[in-house]
C-alpha cells in the first residue's frame, strides 16, 4: 500500500509555496531601484498570491488519515539517491499555512519602516519565507537540510542590514549558534544516511529500528540543531539578542516561524527516529523545558526592554512546547503543535504592536512609555487582546494551547506538570504589569498627541485577532487535522494509551 | 637493437600546451597589444582541452598515464588557467608588468601540473613538478618594483626548494629499497618482498608528505603561503591557492594510494594530524587578519585541511571527494578572487577587509558576488561549498571518520565567523571611502563563470559528482 497520498491538485502546491516567493525575489531584482512603492507592492502582490494558492491545503486536506498529503516526488541527485520530495501531515500543514501568512504580515508590517536598502529588504522577507516553507514540507533529510541552512543566508541579513545599534554583535551570535547545531546534525544526518542503507527518505528512516547506542548519540546530534532554534534552556541566550536587534518583521519571522523549526524537528525526526532514546530522555528534557518556562519567566519580570521582554517570554512559551511534545502523549504533543501556532500568532503579533509603536518613537524602553492607552485607544485594545492571549486567558488561544500542554505534562511526570504550571502564573505577572506600566499609570509626556493606528496597521493585526478569538473559542477544525498524524507518531514511540490517565481523557473530551 | 616509437596520444594535451607556451613566446616579439597573447592563450587552452577527450592510454614505457583521473585534474588546471588568465588581462596593465612573459610562464606551470597529474614515474613526477614551481616563483615576484612581491617570490623559492629537496629524498630512499622509481612496480616490489613495516619505506613516505604539505599549503608546512599570497600580484595568487595545490593533491592520492596501498595505517596517522592542524590553523589565524589576500591563504590552508580528509579516508570514495572538492574550491577561491582584484584599480590597492565597508551600497551587484563566494566558503547550502565539504563528510562518515568530520565542522562553524565578516562589511556599515571597480569585460566573465558554476553546482550537484564517479572509476 503507497504510504503517501500524491498531489491531486492541478498545481504543484507546496513547490508552488517555496518558489513563488523565490520567484518573486528575483523578480524585485529587476525592479528599478527608485521605483521603491512598486517594490514593496509587487513583494505584497507576491505573498498575498502564495497565501491564496496555499489555502487549497486547508480546504483539501484529508483529516482521517496520518499519511503525507499533496505529495511532489522527483529524482534529484540520483548519484547519492537524494529525492526532490515533499508532502505535509498533520504536524506540518498547519505550519506551511502559518509561514505564508506570516510573510504577508511582515511585508505589511515593514511598509514604511525600512527607509534604506528597500529592494533587498523584500528579497530577503520572501527568500525566508520560501526557505522555510521548505523547512516544513521536506520529506528528503537532504533537502531539508538545504533549506534548514539556506534560509539563514536572507535572515543573517534581515537583522544585520536593519537592525537596531547592536545589530553586528546579535547576528554574529545568531549564525554562529545556530551554525554549530546544525552542522552537527549534520554528521548526524550524514551517519544516518549509511546506517539506514544510503537512504535519506524521512518515511522510510522513520520505518526503521536502529540500535540504542546509535539512536542515542544520533538524538544528541540532532537535538544540538533543533534545541539551538526552539531555543531550549541553556542555548537560548542567542534569542533575545537577535530579537531586540532585529527589525520588526525580523522579529516576527523569528517568532511566529523560525522557532518553530526547532519544535518540528523534534516532532518530525528525533521522536520517530530515535524513539527508544527519546523515551530514555524525557526526564532531560522535561527537566530543561520547565527550567525554561520558570528561569525565562522570572528574567521577563526584570527587563526594561519591550522587544527583550517578549522574546524572553517567547522562550518560556516555547518551554511549555517542548514540554508538551516530550510528555509523549497525545495531549502533550497535541497541545504542543497548537501551541506552535499560538505562539506563532500571539508572540508574532507582539511583535508588530511593539513595532508600530517603535515606528512612532523610535524608543523600546519601558520606561518612556505609560498612559498610552489615552492617545492611541484602538491600538490599547489591540495590544490587550494579545496580551490575554499570551497570558492563557480562557478564551483566547493561549489557554486552549498552554491548558493542553500543562495537562499532557502533568500526564507524564506530576512534578514536572505542578512546576510548569508556576510559569503560567509568572507570565501572567509580567506581562500584566508590562500592559499596566505602558498604557496605564501617568500619561509620559513623550507619547503625547502620537496618532492612532492606521488602516494598514490594523488590516495586518485583524487576521491575527481573529485567529486568537477562533482558536481560543472552537479549536476542534485545527485539532482534528492534526490527530491521526500525532496517534501514528504516538504508535511509533509505543506508549498510546498507557500513560494516558482516565481523568485526562475526560477532559479532553470536555474540551471537545 | 629495437626502437618503436613511442604511442603520443595520450600525451597530446601536454604537447600542445607545450606548442601553446613555445608559439607565445614567438608571437610576444611582434606584437604590440599584449592582450593578443591573452586571446591566444585562451584559445590553445581550448584546443588543449579538447584534446583532453580520448587521450587515454599509457605511454614511455609506463612513465606517463592518461586516464580518467588525470584527465580530470587536467580540467582543473585548465578552468584555473582560463579563469587565471581572464582575471588577468587588466590587472596586469594597472600594476604596469603587462609582459608577454606572463602568459607564456602562466601556460608552462600548468604544463607542469598536467605533467604531475599524469606521471607514473617519480622521476617525471618530479619533473612536473619543478617545470611548475619554477614557472610560479616567476610568477610571484612578476611586479619587479614592488618589495613585497620580491619578498613573495624569495620565500615562496627558499621553502619550494626545501620542499622539492624533502621530495627527492624520499624517492632516493624508495629507489634504494626497491630499485625503482615507478610508481606501480613501486607497489608490486613492497607487496611481494613484504617490505611492510620497514622504517625505510615509512620514512620515505613521511617526506613525501613533507614535501607535498608544502605544495598543497597544509600545516604546518604553510608558513610560506601568507606572505607568498599577500605579496604576489593578486591574479597569481588565485593561480596558486588552486593551481598547485590541486596538482598536489594528484600526487598525494595516486603515490599514496598505490605506491604506498600498504602503508594505509600508518599514512592516516601523519595526514591526519596535518589535517586537524590546517583546519585549526587556517580557520583560527584567519580570524586575526586584517588584509583580505592574507585572510584568503589562511582560509586556503583551511580548505586543504578539509581536502585531505579525502586521502585519508583511502578508498575511492575518499578520492573522489577529493577531486569533487577541489573543482569546487577551484571556483569559489577565483570567484573570490576575481571580486578582490576588481577593487584594485589605479592609485588604490583594495586589498584590506576594510576597504570592503558599505560596498553593498556602491556596487551591489559586486557585493552580491563577494556574499556568494563567501557563504560558499564557509559551506552553506545552496552553494556549492555545500556539495563539497558534504562529499568529503560522507566519504570520511562512511569509512569510520566520524570523529574526524565532527573536528571539521567544529572548525567550518569557526570559518563562518571570518568570512560572514567580509558579508558583514559591505551589507552592514555605511561606505566611507569612494571604492571604484576595475572596468574589464574580461573580469566580468569571470566573475559571472564562477558565480554561476558555484550556484549550479550548489542546487544541481548530481553530474559533477557522476563525472567524479566516472572519472575515478578506472584508478
Amino acid at each position: 500500500m503507497e504510504q503517501v497520498i500524491m498531489n491531486s491538485l492541478n498545481y504543484p502546491i507546496l513547490s508552488t509555496i517555496i518558489f513563488l516567493p523565490v520567484l518573486g525575489a528575483l523578480l524585485l531584482t529587476l525592479i528599478p531601484r527608485s521605483q521603491e512603492s512598486l517594490t514593496k507592492w509587487a513583494a505584497l502582490i507576491c505573498a498575498v498570491l502564495t497565501f491564496i494558492l496555499s489555502l487549497p491545503l486547508f480546504i483539501n486536506f484529508d483529516k482521517t488519515t496520518y499519511k503525507m498529503q499533496f505529495v511532489e516526488r522527483h529524482d534529484w541527485i540520483s548519484a547519492w539517491n537524494i529525492k526532490y520530495y515533499l508532502g505535509v501531515d498533520g504536524i506540518s500543514l498547519l505550519l506551511v499555512l502559518l509561514t505564508t501568512v506570516s510573510s504577508i504580515l511582515c511585508i505589511l508590517i515593514s511598509w514604511n519602516s525600512i527607509k534604506i536598502k528597500v529592494k533587498e529588504f523584500y528579497i530577503s522577507i520572501l527568500l525566508t519565507c520560501g526557505a522555510i516553507a521548505g523547512v516544513f514540507s521536506s520529506l528528503d533529510l537532504f533537502l531539508f537540510y538545504i533549506f534548514w541552512e539556506a534560509m539563514l543566508i536572507p535572515m543573517y541579513l534581515i537583522i544585520g542590514v536593519w537592525g537596531g545599534p547592536n545589530r553586528l554583535y546579535a547576528t554574529i551570535k545568531f549564525i554562529l549558534y545556530t551554525l554549530v547545531g546544525s552542522v552537527l546534525m549534520l554528521v548526524g544526518i550524514i551517519f544516518l544516511y549509511f546506517h539506514a542503507g544510503r537512504t535519506f527518505d524521512i518515511l522510510e528512516l522513520t520505518t526503521k529500528t536502529y540500535p540504542y547506542n546509535i539512536q542515542f548519540w544520533l538524538f544528541w546530534a540532532f537535538f544540538a540543531a533543533f534545541a539551538v532554534k526552539v531555543p531550549m534552556f541553556p542555548v537560548h541566550t542567542w534569542l533575545p539578542d537577535a530579537h531586540t536587534e532585529a527589525p520588526t518583521a525580523g522579529s516576527v519571522i523569528l517568532a511566529a516561524i523560525l522557532i518553530k523549526m526547532g519544535a518540528y524537528g523534534f516532532l518530525r525526526f528525533s521522536i520517530p527516529l530515535f524513539p527508544e532514546a527519546t523515551k530514555a530522555l524525557v526526564p532531560v528534557m522535561l527537566t530543561l523545558s520547565v527550567v525554561a518556562i520558570i528561569y525565562a519567566g522570572l528574567v521577563c519580570l526584570i527587563q526594561k526592554d519591550l522587544k527583550r521582554l517578549i522574546a524572553y517570554s517567547s522562550v518560556s512559551h516555547m518551554g511549555f512546547i517542548t514540554l508538551g511534545i516530550f510528555a509523549l502523549n497525545s495531549q502533550g504533543i497535541e497541545g504542543g503543535i497548537i501551541q506552535m501556532i499560538n505562539h506563532g500568532v500571539v508572540t508574532g503579533a507582539l511583535f508588530m504592536c511593539v513595532g508600530i509603536i517603535y515606528d512612532r518613537t523610535h524608543t523600546r524602553k519601558i520606561a518612556d512609555y505609560g498612559g498610552l492607552a489615552t492617545p492611541m485607544p484602538i491600538y490599547a485594545a489591540f495590544f490587550m487582546v494579545f496580551t490575554l492571549a499570551a497570558v492563557g486567558l480562557p478564551g483566547t488561544n493561549g489557554f486552549i494551547g498552554e491548558f493542553l500542554t500543562l495537562l499532557g505534562g502533568f500526564t507524564a511526570n506530576k512534578l514536572a506538570g505542578v512546576l510548569a504550571c508556576s510559569g503560567v502564573i509568572i507570565g501572567a505577572g509580567y506581562m500584566l504589569w508590562l500592559y499596566q506600566k505602558v498604557f496605564f499609570m501617568k500619561i509620559n509626556e513623550k507619547v503625547v498627541g502620537l496618532p492612532d493606528m492606521d488602516l494598514r496597521e490594523m488590516v495586518a493585526l485583524a487576521p491575527l485577532i481573529v485567529l486568537v478569538l477562533w482558536i481560543g473559542t472552537y479549536p476542534v477544525p485545527f485539532l482534528d487535522f492534526m490527530h491521526p498524524t500525532v496517534q501514528h507518531l504516538l504508535e511509533r514511540v509505543n506508549v498510546a494509551g498507557g500513560q494516558e490517565t482516565q481523568i485526562a481523557r475526560i477532559l479532553m473530551e470536555v474540551i471537545r | 637493437m629495437n626502437f618503436t616509437f613511442p604511442n603520443l596520444v595520450p600525451v597530446m594535451p601536454e604537447l600542445y600546451m607545450t606548442a601553446l607556451a613555445l608559439i607565445l613566446i614567438l608571437v610576444d616579439l611582434f606584437v604590440k597589444k599584449k592582450e593578443v597573447l591573452a586571446t591566444l592563450s585562451i584559445i590553445g587552452v581550448a584546443v588543449v582541452a579538447y584534446s583532453l577527450i580520448g587521450s587515454s592510454g599509457v605511454t614511455f614505457g609506463g612513465m606517463f598515464l592518461s586516464d580518467g583521473y588525470s584527465s580530470f585534474f587536467k580540467a582543473i588546471f585548465l578552468i584555473n588557467v582560463v579563469l587565471s588568465v581572464l582575471i588577468s588581462i587588466k590587472y596586469i596593465a594597472v600594476e604596469r608588468v603587462n609582459y608577454g612573459e606572463y602568459y607564456n610562464l602562466i601556460l608552462l606551470a600548468t604544463l607542469g601540473m598536467m605533467i604531475m597529474a599524469s606521471a607514473g614515474d617519480l622521476i617525471v613526477l618530479y619533473l612536473g613538478l619543478e617545470l611548475m614551481a619554477l614557472s610560479t616563483y616567476v610568477l610571484a615576484g612578476f611586479i619587479r618594483h614592488d618589495v613585497k612581491s620580491n619578498e613573495a617570490a624569495l620565500k615562496y623559492f627558499l621553502l619550494g626548494a626545501f620542499s622539492s629537496a624533502f621530495l627527492l629524498y624520499g624517492i632516493s630512499m624508495i629507489y634504494g629499497l626497491t630499485g625503482t622509481t615507478d610508481i606501480k612496480a613501486i607497489a608490486h616490489f613492497v607487496s611481494e618482498k613484504g617490505l611492510i613495516g620497514n622504517p625505510a619505506l615509512s620514512l620515505s613516505m613521511v617526506l613525501f608528505a613533507v614535501a607535498f604539505g608544502f605544495k598543497i599549503a597544509a600545516a604546518p608546512f604553510h608558513m610560506w603561503a601568507p606572505d607568498a599570497y599577500e605579496g604576489a600580484p593578486t591574479s597569481i595568487t588565485a593561480f596558486m591557492s588552486v593551481g598547485p595545490k590541486a596538482a598536489g593533491f594528484a600526487v598525494l592520492g595516486r603515490v599514496f594510494m598505490i605506491a604506498f596501498a600498504s602503508l594505509k595505517i600508518e599514512w592516516a596517522m601523519v595526514l591526519i594530524p596535518l589535517s586537524i592542524l590546517s583546519m585549526a590553523v587556517g580557520n583560527i589565524v584567519a580570524l586575526a587578519q586584517t588584509n583580505i589576500k592574507r585572510m584568503l591563504a589562511y582560509s586556503s590552508i583551511a580548505h586543504a585541511g578539509y581536502a585531505l580528509i579525502g586521502i585519508i579516508v583511502a578508498n575511492n570514495e575518499g578520492l573522489s571527494s577529493m577531486m569533487n572538492y577541489l573543482m569546487i574550491y577551484a571556483f569559489m577561491n577565483m570567484g573570490a578572487f576575481a571580486v578582490v582584484i576588481m577593487l584594485r584599480t589605479e592609485g588604490f590597492k583594495g586589498d584590506n577587509i576594510t576597504d570592503y565597508v558599505g560596498l553593498a551600497k556602491t556596487h551591489p551587484f559586486l557585493a552580491a558576488l563577494m556574499l556568494i563566494f563567501m557563504f560558499s566558503l564557509t559551506g552553506l547550502p545552496p552553494t556549492a561549498g555545500f556539495i563539497g565539504k558534504l562529499y568529503v563528510f560522507m566519504a570520511a562518515i562512511n569509512a569510520g571518520y566520524t570523529w574526524l568530520v565532527i573536528v571539521a565542522v567544529a572548525f567550518s562553524a569557526i570559518s563562518a565567523y571570518f568570512y560572514l565578516r567580509i558579508v558583514m562589511y559591505m551589507y552592514m556599515r555605511e561606505p566611507e571611502v569612494e571604492v571604484n571597480t576595475s572596468q574589464s569585460g574580461t573580469l566580468g566573465v569571470a566573475l559571472g563563470v564562477t558565480a554561476v558554476a558555484v550556484l549550479v553546482i550548489g542546487v544541481f550537484p548530481s553530474f559533477l559528482v557522476k563525472l567524479v564517479k566516472a572519472a575515478i572509476s578506472g584508478f
